[in-house]
């Protein structure tokens, strides 16, 4: 006797987000990327749709990341004076779906980098590579304020996916996206209700936007509360089936930045023996920690290393396989 | 809890003359009204006075489905004046109301399911309104049956416990709360449920206040709907709340904000 799969049936969906623009669409990028507009928990293709894939954006910086440990750097090191060569190397060589490109030069205790020097950049990886891109500051509220305004206008019309909007600093980023049509990212500290809030916040700046959000949910790698993060998005993402309009937007997770600031990723097997090639031990890390988010719904993840991000992309295509 | 928004009802004068005078005015603006307040569904009740129900309920369809994009609740005894509402809705409706009296049952039943329209069963039938709960949660599963019997999906069914107004019957809202808990256990998915949230408060001087607090413990017990004031802010506000601490809605500051314009 054959067992029937019981299904559950769910009466909403994630809103479906657009990043970028071509040229028809007032940009300059070859494609578009779509992602959200689930009507389903992740990969239960048998209960719902999941029109699109999870995507992955890589990370670009805008000076050499001295941080970053050699084993990471060693796979950038021709193209650290050149953020366009680095985009182009991520997407043609390692499949970045998006360029994530972040102005750590604008922070006043690196270079101070101008608006205008942190535009030069942009116009070089917008002129090197055709997939959307996702522009972040240095991190310092104050000067990525007064920055965002006039990235926003220098590249109008194409849709860039802005970050970012917090719950105590959210008017200078929505104003940019809201006036130069670009696309918002809303990031909250593992706090579902601020999550909400802050959406309902962007919404009442403007309406339209409410269909440009892209949630930062803030996650934990592996090791740190991941659990935690997972459990946020879930419970989210139910919301969002069971018809809470606040919450259903695709969301993002800045995975790289989490796991390669952790020990776990950058001690060297000479400190802690025990845990193994560090290269390897790094790569796996970050690998882990993404799969884990995808399994949670996550639909944009920001990766750093080449080798996780092929790890990734396969996965991902196993899991969109059909099983219905 | 569905707010089942209750002011387009020919017991109101301004609805009367908008009927009588075929004059769409007053019940465009109840419409819109009921509905940037957080009404889920808008009751549309003819009244008593009026001479040609039929014509009437059709004629009050037409007007507020330009109006508003609700789901039309219609509330009537006389049961083909339901059925011509429901021929001009554009949208599924439901029907207000069906004892569970088996010609009646036939009749209403029969036209949710050529409709896909829901129904609202009262747990009452020839001999009246029962005075416990076991009594009224039998009645419920005469409604729960003869649903299933007509292929109208049972969560399509709202079963109306029936709450007398607490100054005439106090006796009944203790034994309305356990019939609103017993009926979701009478089947699976369970029946939803609703109640006339305004009929509670008759003849008291704190309405409002009587109202809002019978919503929340209601809800409690699982009630579904109720067929309110939904320009009752503080009404609004409690069921909004309501939903936060059943964990029905995830909270946020402006939970109720979020509230009122979820149906929006």
């Amino acid at each position: 006797m054959a067992v029937e799969v019981s299904k559950e049936k769910y009466r909403s969906q994630v809103r479906e987000v657009v990043l970028g623009a071509t040229k028809e669409e007032g940009g300059t990028r070859s494609h578009t990327v779509k992602v959200g507009g689930e009507t389903a928990l992740p990969f239960l293709h048998f209960e719902g749709e999941m029109p699109n894939r999870p995507v992955v954006a890589m990370e670009v910086w805008d000076i050499v990341p001295e941080e970053w440990p050699a084993s990471l750097k060693s796979y950038f090191e021709d193209v650290y004076d050149d953020a366009g060569a680095w985009a182009k190397k991520c997407v043609e060589q390692y499949g970045a779906d998006l360029i994530a490109i972040r102005f750590k030069s604008a922070d006043p205790d690196i270079k101070d980098a101008s608006a205008e020097d942190c535009i030069a950049t942009l116009k070089k990886v917008l002129g090197s590579v055709g997939v959307p891109l996702i522009v972040y500051g240095c991190g310092k509220s104050d000067k990525d304020n007064s920055i965002i305004g006039p990235i926003a206008e220098a590249a109008e019309g194409e849709n860039l996916l802005l970050g970012v909007a917090e719950q105590d600093n959210y008017k200078s980023v929505t104003s940019a996206a809201m006036a130069h049509k670009h696309s918002i990212i809303a990031q909250s500290p593992i706090d579902i209700n601020i999550a909400k809030q802050l959406n309902i916040l962007i919404s009442e700046m403007s309406t339209p936007l409410l269909d440009r959000i892209i949630i930062d949910p803030t996650v934990a790698a592996l090791g740190y509360g991941l659990e935690y993060s997972y459990s946020i998005m879930e419970r989210a993402r139910f919301g969002s089936l069971q018809g809470d309009r606040m919450l259903a937007m695709p969301t993002i997770a800045n995975v790289g930045h989490e796991v390669w600031s952790k020990k776990e990723a950058s001690i060297s097997a000479d400190d802690e023996p025990g845990w193994g090639d560090q290269a390897e031990r790094s790569m796996a890390w970050e690998a882990t920690t993404a799969m884990a988010l995808i399994q949670g719904g996550m639909d944009i993840l920001v990766m750093r290393n080449p080798r996780a991000v092929e790890l990734i992309k396969k996965s991902i295509d196993d899991l969109m396989q059909d099983n219905s | 809890m569905i707010i089942i928004g209750e002011r387009i009802n020919g017991m109101f004068r301004d609805i009367a003359q908008a009927i009588r005078e075929r004059d769409p005015r007053a019940v465009i603006e109840w419409a819109k009204r009921q509905e940037a307040m957080g009404a889920g569904y808008l009751d549309l009740n003819v009244g008593p006075a009026v001479a040609d129900r039929v014509s009437a309920m059709r004629w009050l369809v037409e007007v507020t489905q330009e109006a508003s994009k609700l789901p039309l609740c219609l509330d009537s005894t006389d049961f083909d004046a339901i059925e011509a509402g429901l021929e001009v809705c554009k949208n599924p409706a439901m029907i207000n109301s069906v004892p569970a009296i088996a010609e009646k049952m036939d009749r209403i039943f029969t036209m949710a399911s050529k409709y896909n329209a829901e129904v609202i069963g009262l747990a009452m039938n020839e001999e009246g309104i029962p005075k416990d709960a076991e009594s009224r949660v039998a009645l419920a599963m005469e409604l729960v049956a003869n649903c299933d019997a007509y292929g109208v999906p049972i969560d399509s069914l709202y079963i109306d416990p029936l709450a007398l107004p607490c100054n005439v019957g106090q006796a009944h809202g203790p034994e309305v709360f356990e019939t609103l808990r017993q009926i979701k256990l009478l089947s699976d998915p369970p029946p939803k449920t609703v109640v006339g949230l305004s009929n509670i408060s008759q003849g008291t001087k704190n309405r409002e206040l009587i109202n809002r607090n019978f919503a929340v413990m209601g809800m409690a017990c699982g009630l579904d709907a109720a067929i309110a004031d939904a320009c009752d802010e503080e009404l609004v506000a409690a069921v909004a709340t309501a939903r936060i601490l059943l964990n029905m809605d995830i909270y946020c500051d402006s939970y109720v904000d979020v509230f009122k314009s979820q149906n929006q």
